[in-house]
């Protein structure tokens, strides 16, 4: 186990090396970071000598140099728009996005699992066929189209829920947690809703035919022969084997709702790490967007290094490469 | 007898401090697109900095409604000689901090302008600030200077004795920082209505009435603002309509007919002074220097249209630069649309056959700005000019513009002077690099006859002189068809029913929260 965490953590930064390379060598292609921090009327003189004190006009090399000679002592830059370290800047909004992304994940899980087994075990019924209409439906829609939809119904004709924004915090040693307190708890309703909205439909297709398929297998069939109770063949027996495939989409889908986020963010005003990063976009704060990426890059080895974890948990069969 | 008095009490001390609280207490919820980048008023010039200044700084006069100018720190003014222009300043006005405003804060101040890499260039015709006593002040021009007064209204004098000294990293508190930690990013003492007493970049700023402000006849009644950016359109007005906030600013087009159809929600507009325009650059192209092409291409875009149909009327129709209320704004230039007159003059040209051209154009700089060039693409193929439209966000538009990678450029334009005679100067006076002028001349249009007007209006102090000369302009530019006028964006707010917005907005876009009354 040891010997795995170690090999990804030298993978990951490998990874995040890649990652800032890329990033600065686009970064020239966002934009200009001057034109937004200066008036519109500003000469080219004074936007000159701005470019030439933020160290801009260096070539290429010396600035990917500097950069990765920074990056190794902890300094990932400053940020143009909000002139603090770009670290500090990604470390105060990552909590409200990590909230979100968590609670879209319990919302996945609490709904997608029942109704996919019950959908699998009684396929026919009624309840089954809507849902699995409703997924369909469900997956077509783009996040940003059912947030506006959602705000719409329940924040304007409704009026029972708030449209934008955390709400009230709660400070613990520098992380704002939403999670504490009713108002936040209540502004988490609507985002984390419109983001598990693009994954739900998939899971509960998912955990169904999975699990419709292991129904079908030889052992399923000798478990009923042998006269076991039917809740501990579907939870025990079918269920467990249904969460391998489940749990291996999940960890690769995690990410996917971390880059979703973005979309989520930016509608509800939330202020997390997405939205931040759309807007650094806007304002061309590339120090901001290579750190950004860096951090996700970061962020998703750690989420396949768990889920491989869990995999070999669940599935003793399979090996961690590397554990002996 | 006892019980029954202490009953009275209670009963009377819950009515007296809850009607005390009910005229004091009023909290104004403001949403708008963005916040203020900064807490220093002199790091960066644009509209949300200026917005900032008039809550927490006070200048020395402001503009009022029908674009003539109030006193503010300064209650009275006139003019020494050709150069100089006294202010007699208000004795009892006092900064956040506890000091009192003199001339010397004014001075300090107008020093700090003209070391800030924004406002310097504005700021470049005032020689200096000379203290006549504690409060009274001359401010004298390089040369005779119309728009002294324009530019008095982006003096808020900062306080000279905060601002004074170094901070805890060794840096000196008045250094006007971009990029980094600075004293004055984080701190503030004005002299203006509100105090910040919170602020998280991007999510809020909390400011609160200053107890001790001098104009004691402010009507307005918010003792506390918040302030919270909501980038998305569509969100920001849910937010209005859902009752999270109660005010908006700006208001998207589309929404308006929502917010009036709404009850408990009210819509303010007014014709603005940001010009929307095409320039035809006649470097890369000859065809363009020809002028009944470039009039051919004004004949041919129905910017009326363009209003109606894709601004749904929230716009203002333009043939020339300035719009109504400027100086330089000519009633003869009226919007010209004739296909057929097009024709004719591309037929006179001959260019009969038309021609192809590239266009550029921002997708997220301008209300409906993608719709515009596509519009304005179509109509110019009606007279055989094929145009290959390339549309790109902002943060990569303005390099492309100045590169001129394109033969059409779209630009549009607010005057920081809000003076006619500034689009001039930027957008159609000919290039030149050590001047400065025609910095966005994408067209590469020169006339001499323009550029002598326009400098000898900078220091023509006669205003109907100065007005004759910028209508002059006016006229020669529709004349040539030197751009394309497309139209003025309106400027909009939105808020709850029962504040009177209609009093505290204006066309620079710096609605005066102070004032605000709120039923």
């Amino acid at each position: 186990m040891f010997a795995f965490i170690v090999r990804r953590i030298t993978q990951s930064i490998v990874v995040m090396l890649i990652i800032g390379f890329i990033g600065f060598a686009i970064k020239h292609e966002i934009g200009d970071p001057v034109r937004d921090i200066v008036g519109i009327s500003v000469s080219v003189a004074e936007r000159d000598a701005l470019r030439e004190q933020l160290g801009l006009n260096d070539p290429f090399l010396v600035q990917y140099g500097r950069f990765v000679y920074n990056a190794l002592h902890g300094d990932l830059g400053y940020s143009f728009f909000f002139k603090k370290p770009t670290t500090e800047v990604i470390l105060a909004k990552a909590p409200a996005t990590l909230e979100l992304v968590f609670v879209s994940a319990l919302i996945i899980i609490l709904v997608s699992i029942p109704t996919g087994i019950f959908a699998a075990i009684y396929p026919r019924n009624w309840f089954s066929r809507l849902t699995m209409g409703a997924s369909i439906v469900g997956v077509s829609i783009p996040v940003f189209l059912t947030a506006i939809l959602l705000i719409y119904l329940f924040s304007v004709e409704l009026g029972w829920l708030p449209s934008y924004g955390r709400g009230q915090t709660v400070n613990i040693h520098g992380w704002h947690s939403g999670l504490l307190t009713k108002d936040g708890l209540i502004h988490l309703i609507l985002p984390s809703i419109a983001l598990s909205s693009i994954m739900l439909p998939l899971f509960i297709r998912l955990i169904r035919s999975e699990m419709m398929e292991i129904l079908e297998t030889e052992y399923i069939k000798f478990a009923w022969a042998k006269g076991l109770r039917r809740r501990r063949i579907w939870l025990l027996h079918a269920f467990k084997n249904t969460l391998l495939p489940v749990i291996t989409v999940g960890g690769v889908q995690i990410g996917v709702m971390i880059a979703y986020t973005i979309l989520t963010e930016t509608v509800f005003q939330w202020q997390g790490m997405g939205f931040m990063f759309l807007e650094a976009v806007e304002r061309s704060d590339t120090s901001l967007i290579v750190a950004y990426m860096v951090f996700v890059g970061a962020l998703f080895v750690v989420v396949n290094t768990v889920v491989d974890i869990i995999y070999g948990l669940v599935n003793p069969t399979v090996r961690i490469v590397g554990s002996k | 007898m006892r019980k029954i008095l202490s009953f009275a009490f209670a009963v009377i001390m819950i009515f007296g401090f809850s009607a005390a609280a009910g005229a004091q207490s009023t909290v104004l919820k403001v949403a708008m697109d963005a916040d203020p980048v900064s807490l220093d008023p002199h790091v960066q010039l644009s509209g949300g900095m200026l917005q900032y200044s008039h809550m927490v700084f006070d200048p020395l006069v402001r503009w009022n409604q029908d674009m003539s100018f109030a006193p503010r720190l300064a209650f009275k003014w006139e003019r020494v000689d050709a150069l100089t222009m006294r202010f007699y300043l208000r004795r009892d006005v006092k900064f956040h901090s506890g000091n009192t405003l003199t001339a010397k804060d004014v001075q300090w101040t107008l020093e700090r302008l003209k070391k800030s890499q924004d406002f310097k260039g504005l700021f470049e015709p005032f020689e200096s600030a000379k203290i006549v006593n504690d409060y009274t002040i001359d401010l004298v021009t390089k040369k005779p200077y119309a728009l002294l007064l324009n530019m008095a209204t982006y003096i808020f004098p900062m306080d000279s004795q905060f601002y004074t000294g170094t901070d805890d990293n060794g840096q000196p508190k008045d250094a006007i920082v971009k990029i980094g930690p600075s004293f004055a990013l984080t701190h503030e003492s004005g002299t203006g209505p509100f105090i910040v007493t919170e602020r998280e970049q991007g999510v809020k700023t909390v400011f609160e009435r200053f107890g001790d402000y001098w104009d004691k006849n402010c009507p307005g009644n918010v003792y506390q603002m918040v302030l919270s950016p909501i980038k998305k359109d569509a969100t920001r007005v849910a937010a209005l309509l859902s009752g999270d906030v109660d005010f908006i600013m700006p208001v998207p087009p589309q929404d308006y007919e929502r917010i009036k159809s709404h009850i408990g929600s009210q819509l303010v507009a007014m014709s603005g002074s940001r010009i929307i325009t095409f320039q035809l650059n006649q470097k890369r192209r000859p065809e363009f220097q020809d002028p009944r092409v470039r009039q051919a291409i004004v004949y041919a875009i129905n910017n009326r249209g363009i209003v109606k149909k894709i601004m749904k009327g929230v716009a203002t129709t333009a043939a020339q630069q300035g719009p109504r209320g400027f100086d330089g704004f000519n009633a003869e230039c009226v919007p010209r649309y004739d296909v057929a007159h097009a024709k004719k003059l591309m037929a006179e040209a001959g260019y009969e056959n038309g021609f192809e051209c590239t266009m550029i154009a921002p997708n997220n700089r301008y209300v409906n700005d993608e719709k515009i060039s596509e519009a304005v693409v179509s109509m110019l193929a009606k007279i055989n000019i094929k145009v290959n439209l390339k549309t790109m966000p902002k943060a990569q538009y303005w390099d492309e513009f100045d590169a001129q990678v394109a033969d059409i450029q779209m630009i549009g334009w607010h005057p920081d002077t809000e003076d006619s005679a500034n689009y001039s100067e930027f957008l159609v006076m000919c290039p030149n690099k050590e001047t400065g002028y025609g910095q966005y001349n994408s067209g590469n249009y020169c006339n001499a006859r323009v550029d002598e007007l326009v400098l000898a209006s900078q220091s023509e102090t006669d205003l109907k002189k100065r007005s004759a000369m910028l209508q002059e302009v006016e006229k020669i530019l529709y004349d040539d068809a030197a751009f394309v006028p497309l139209h003025w964006q309106n400027l909009s707010w939105a808020g709850k029913k029962g504040m009177d917005i209609k009093a505290i907005v204006n066309v620079q876009n710096f609605p005066y929260f102070a004032d605000l009354v709120v039923k």
